[in-house]
């Protein structure tokens, strides 16, 4: 059976284990500051950046406040265009829904490129009890795949891996599923990337049928975006008889000049390249192009939860670049399945309460997987203000909807609390970062393996204002 | 109720708080490269030239004239090509290698054993380093530009733009299209950059007038 995050320890539990693995913090640091430096070097290029972040944001809350009509309209032209809509209310249904699919066309084994929503609604794990047998295709996915792992972070699932632990997963595992690898296989990267060529190039050959996500579909065209580097979408979207695509609700842009908003923004901001190598973009289906059947489900599960949330619904802007987890000092020191979700980082401490609810004391933990330091609020290309979020989620465990107060929690809470309370203190320091910059209180006691982040200096941008004052001017987070 | 209704039903009670009309978008950002000032299509194609060869490319600026030497120089460790329709014949004239039309099409196993593939492209955008296929005359379809290891792609002056926003509303949606920013690549192994993993590892654009 396919792994999952089910179960998972809370948030400073998983760290306590985590921030002791050297090797692990060794992985994620080199994978993280490499990225960080391209991604700035690429940034720096555009003088316009700013106001590409803008439109962005702006377009993405059209999209959000209108969101309905939108998905109407993506309805109608992927049905005009040959392809057929299916919507799910949630995981179940979308698993239900794609394994029907699936046995419709009699394959036991497709492709799939990688898509961080099969992965949330654990769709290989229902694929399989239904004997379907899914394979990844992306090289990072394939890592974790075959290493029966879990993803950790959303560009780079197996960032926390180095070559040698990859090496030894290739050489034991490929042969279980296909071509194996090869005798002398070395931990060379171009080695172990020919190895995934040859095991995966067989596959694509014979597949019939592929599941995929998407970055991006467009509203006024009905067009499906996919952005990747190696060609395994490509291989997928092209040579299968048969096409899935299982796609948020959220990932919708209104038109298609829009996409040169995000297509400037996201390789920049992902893994620090003007583009990606290649982009695909399709409508329904072709006339002797491609797959000859074409299916989109629309899947909602817990997104329209989140946007009922008047201060979390931005963090539905999201075009998962994951440069909020590489900018990240507490990421950075954990790694990704800390986060007990196929969303860490940031992004996974504000996404995962607001699909769910914190309703548990895992989802409970994971507005205070952050520092408040802020550097997420300047990095994100749609300008999601994490600060705002984590402080609101928070609030909302503390006393507001959430059922849960876990003990530790409330530790965590206090202690944060605590800094919060003491007005003067609390705004001694931040006036200090303005002037001096990069500080923290020093007295921001966090409880557990969360004590230490703390002490980092090389932190831009903390929160402008008190939580206090914050409520007060926002009225709860409403404004 | 259908999840359909089900899933609108939710969005519109999550709205209900934000105003139904449309807010405007602010658009400040360029529509051109930062580099190069607009109607400079000199420095455009400098550009294009420049950033293809970052990714790796090679590029060759040729004469029309002189095209089928190009193309067989650049075919020249290649046994067999794809030759989609409406690829001019004469590009092929000097390579001596087997030509493989994709009529009928092509099986993914053909093509896998074929070398190499020649097509022309529907726009290029240099601030990228952007070529785009869009299934038109010299093109085909998206396989035989994906299994063969190296494409040889030939590019007219009068296709490249500036930056994607000039480049993006010629392009036809309704048609399936191929982004290419250089040869395949991943840096999922400790972020050091490997090329070539599924899509063609070589590619070469001869950029003509
Ligand atoms: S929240 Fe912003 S920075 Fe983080 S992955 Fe999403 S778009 Fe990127």
């Amino acid at each position: 059976m396919s792994k999952t995050f089910m179960g998972w320890p809370t948030f400073p539990k998983a760290a306590e284990t985590a921030t002791a693995d050297e090797q692990l913090r060794a992985n994620v640091r080199r994978a993280t500051h490499t990225i960080r430096t391209k991604r700035a070097a690429l940034v720096e290029e555009r003088p316009d950046w700013q106001d590409l972040r803008d439109t962005a944001a702006a377009l993405k809350d059209d999209v959000l406040a209108h969101l309905d009509t939108y998905l109407e309209q993506i309805e109608e032209k992927v049905t005009a265009a040959g392809g057929t809509v299916h919507w799910a209310a949630d995981a179940d249904e979308a698993n239900r829904i794609v394994t029907g699919l699936v046995r419709d066309t009699g394959e036991s084994e497709i492709v799939k490129v990688k898509s961080m929503l099969t992965e949330e609604i654990g769709l290989d794990g229902a694929l399989e009890a239904a004997g379907i047998s899914a394979r990844e295709t992306d090289l990072a996915a394939t890592i974790v795949q075959l290493g029966d792992d879990l993803p950790s972070h959303v560009v780079v699932p197996a960032l926390h891996r180095n070559r040698s632990e990859i090496r030894d997963i290739f050489a034991r595992e490929m042969g279980k599923h296909g071509r194996p690898a090869p005798e002398d296989l070395t931990d060379e990267p171009e080695e172990l990337a020919e190895a995934a060529r040859l095991h995966m190039r067989e596959k694509f050959l014979k597949a019939k049928v592929a599941v995929s996500g998407a970055n991006f579909m467009v509203a006024e065209t009905g067009t499906l975006c996919i952005v990747e580097s190696e060609g395994n979408g490509r291989m997928c979207l092209t040579l299968a008889d048969t096409l899935i695509s299982v796609v948020g609700i959220e990932k919708t842009v209104p038109t298609w000049q829009d996409l040169e908003v995000y297509l400037q923004l996201l390789a920049r901001s992902a893994t620090g390249e003007r583009m990606a190598p290649y982009t695909s973009t399709w409508t329904g289906v072709t006339d002797g192009d491609g797959p000859r059947a074409f299916h989109l489900v629309l899947v909602d599960n817990g997104r329209t939860r989140a946007l009922a949330d008047p201060v979390g619904r931005q963090a539905l802007r999201c075009i998962r670049c994951g440069a909020c987890m590489n900018i990240c000092p507490v990421y950075e020191r954990t790694g990704g399945q800390t986060y007990g979700s196929v969303y860490p980082g940031p992004i996974g401490a504000i996404l995962n309460p607001l699909l769910k609810g914190a309703d548990d004391p895992q989802t409970a933990s994971l507005p205070y997987a952050s520092s408040l330091c802020g550097a997420c609020n300047e990095v994100c290309p749609v300008k999601i203000r994490f600060t705002d979020v984590l402080l609101k989620l928070r609030h909302d465990v503390a006393e507001g909807d959430a059922k849960v107060k876990h003990r530790a929690e409330k530790v965590a809470l206090k202690a944060v609390e605590g800094v919060m309370d003491r007005g003067p203190l609390w705004n001694a320091a931040v006036k200090a970062a303005g002037t001096a910059g990069r500080l923290l209180p020093k007295d921001m006691n966090l409880p557990g393996p969360l004590h230490g982040w703390t002490d980092s200096r090389a932190l831009p941008d903390i929160p402008k204002e008190s939580f206090r004052s914050w409520w007060k001017r926002t009225e709860g987070g409403t404004k | 109720m259908s999840s359909r209704e089900t899933v609108l039903r939710r969005i519109r009670q999550a709205t209900a708080d934000l105003p139904r009309d449309p807010t405007p978008t602010p658009r400040s950002y360029l529509r051109h490269a930062p580099t190069v000032a607009p109607g400079d299509q000199d420095g455009v194609l400098a550009l294009l030239i420049e950033r293809l060869t970052e990714y790796g490319a090679e590029v060759r600026r040729v004469a029309d004239a002189d095209l089928s030497v190009a193309v067989a120089h650049a075919l020249a460790a290649a046994r067999s090509a794809v030759a989609p329709a409406g690829l001019p014949d004469a590009w092929l004239a000097q390579w001596y290698g087997l030509v493989r039309r994709d009529a009928p099409p092509l099986t993914p196993a053909e093509l896998d054993a074929t070398d190499a593939v020649v097509t022309t492209c529907a726009a290029a955008i240099a601030e990228s380093g952007t070529l785009v296929l869009d299934g038109g005359p010299g093109q085909g379809r998206r396989a035989p530009t994906l299994l063969p290891d190296l494409h040889v792609c030939v590019v007219r002056e009068s296709q490249v733009h500036s930056a994607m926003p000039e480049a993006i509303g010629r392009l036809d949606a309704s048609r399936p299209l191929t982004w290419i920013s250089g040869p395949s690549a991943t840096a999922d192994i400790e972020m050091i950059r490997v090329q070539g993993v599924h899509g063609p590892r070589r590619l070469t654009v001869l950029l003509v007038p």
